[in-house]
């Protein structure tokens, strides 16, 4: 084992080119998980949201959707982002935003289902003593049910964020020089060291996943500390 | 919106639809093999996850973190870059014999699908009450006889409709190994669209054999729990 390869190119991993071209390696890695988790989650309270309105076809979409992006692998969705994207716009589309659109499609389907088991998760008395002060159904959802619901969420959704984290690795396929791109290319370059980059670069990802999933536990014991949500 | 000419017939028949197939079969390949020898593996690392022996179940506790918190396609690469140069010569020279990017694959996807069908055992195990185990001790069974003969025959019951999610799982994160050139479905869809121009179809048609997949196993997933997990039911 000789990790030389590692510390000669040791900021071309964690940044790629920058500042002398675009942004790549971690950072590039984070940026993409991050945005796209931040669209996902509006995603996923929209859809799940919708799934608790009162017009069945529209409750039929969402469910559809859903189905559909759970059951399909997001290499799928990411060559159709990268089909699709450069027709409908009828120009080209940088990689980096093909990538965030497909994580943000893929990802919503599953912050959804969070969603709605959020919602269900607050006891229907919240909703049946909003209803009976004399809000609105959409009051009831917008200020009782729903600040409750992602309250009692946070931790799925950080949980959500490492696998996000992990799905940007497939960024890669498209030619967006994340931190899995860097790693195949400095492995092409100098083809003797694979086992060293790749222990490395697994190494950097389980840094970040694992932290996340620790701070989800931490969250998880903190937030069902003596509160009044969850009877 | 779109100005494209769809031609249908290029993945509904000929050589194409072909393609496709042979792409399914390499996929659900790829998910079997992975799923029965993870089951194995995985097995392994939730009875030692439970044992009571703690630097067996830190061991084991660390291989779940580590799997579960690293991108598969990282561990793909490592398998099918890597490898030679950690393992024996003896086991590479084995290895060799056969379609090294499919064994590598298996591999890779094995590792995977192990952390996460461990999680799920765990879960079944920890399902059977206590009581059970406790009564089983002090009939004079050991941990391990216990284990075989009474808490795993129920805990297996409960964990089949996860591992058969597992399953659906391993379909779908065997697209991965296209990256090595394995020739799966997505990568015979990518093959396609490289000889004929026509992406859109046959990534459409790739999307529905996914779908048609994952719909077969939603059914009988939902049929299991109706017949053998419902309340009243067979118990």
């Amino acid at each position: 084992m000789d990790f030389t390869v590692i510390t000669d190119n040791f900021t071309y991993f964690m940044i790629g080119r920058y500042p002398h071209g675009a942004l790549g390696g971690v950072a590039l890695t984070l940026y993409l998980a991050l945005v796209s988790c931040v669209f996902a989650l509006m995603g996923g309270v929209i859809l799940g949201v919708a799934s608790y309105l009162p017009f069945r076809p529209l409750r039929w979409l969402v469910r559809g959707y859903t189905h559909v992006m759970r059951g399909v692998p997001l290499l799928m969705v990411i060559f159709w982002m990268y089909f699709l994207l450069p027709l409908a716009f009828k120009q080209p589309v940088p990689e980096n935003w093909t990538v965030i659109a497909a994580l943000t499609l893929f990802t919503s389907a599953y912050m959804a289902h969070i969603v709605r088991a959020g919602i269900e998760s607050v006891p229907t008395g919240q909703r049946e003593a909003a209803l009976a002060t004399g809000l609105q159904p959409w009051q009831v959802m917008a200020y009782v049910v729903l600040p409750q619901a992602l309250r009692n969420m946070i931790p799925s959704f950080v949980n959500e964020l490492v696998s996000v984290t992990k799905d940007t690795s497939l960024a890669f396929i498209v030619g967006v020089s994340e931190l899995t791109h860097i790693a195949t290319q400095v492995n092409n370059r100098e083809l003797t060291h694979p086992a060293e980059i790749f222990l490395f670069v697994a190494a950097v990802y389980f840094v970040i996943c694992f932290s996340l999933t620790q701070l989800s536990r931490w969250l998880e014991r903190r937030l069902s500390w003596g509160e009044g949500v969850r009877n | 919106m779109l100005n494209y000419q769809f031609d249908w017939h290029i993945v509904t028949s000929g050589i194409y639809a072909e393609w496709l197939w042979q792409g399914l079969l390499v996929t659900l390949q790829l998910a079997a093999l992975s799923c029965v020898l993870g089951f194995v593996l995985g097995l392994v690392v939730a009875i030692l996850r439970m044992s009571p022996v703690a630097p067996l179940r830190w061991l084991a506790q660390a291989y779940l973190e580590f799997i579960r918190n690293t991108p598969l396609l990282i561990q793909i690469f490592f398998w099918y870059f890597g490898a030679y140069e950690v393992l024996p010569q003896a086991v590479n020279d084995w290895l060799n014999q056969w379609r090294f990017e499919f064994v590598a694959a298996v591999i890779a996807l094995t590792v995977y699908t192990s952390a996460f069908i461990a999680e799920d055992i765990r879960s079944g195990i920890r399902a059977v009450p206590r009581e059970q185990m406790e009564a089983a001790r002090s009939q004079g069974l050991g941990y391990l006889t216990a284990m075989r003969f009474v808490i795993l025959p129920q805990a297996v019951r409960i964990t089949v409709p996860p591992l058969i999610g597992q399953f659906l799982n391993a379909t779908k994160n065997s697209s991965l190994a296209m990256t090595i050139g394995v020739a799966e479905l997505t990568y015979q869809a990518r093959q396609i669209e490289s000889v004929t121009f026509k992406g859109l179809e046959a990534f459409t048609a790739a999307t529905l054999i996914y779908l048609l997949v994952s719909l077969t196993i939603t059914v009988v997933v939902s049929t299991y729990e109706q017949r053998y997990l419902r309340p009243g039911g067979v118990r």
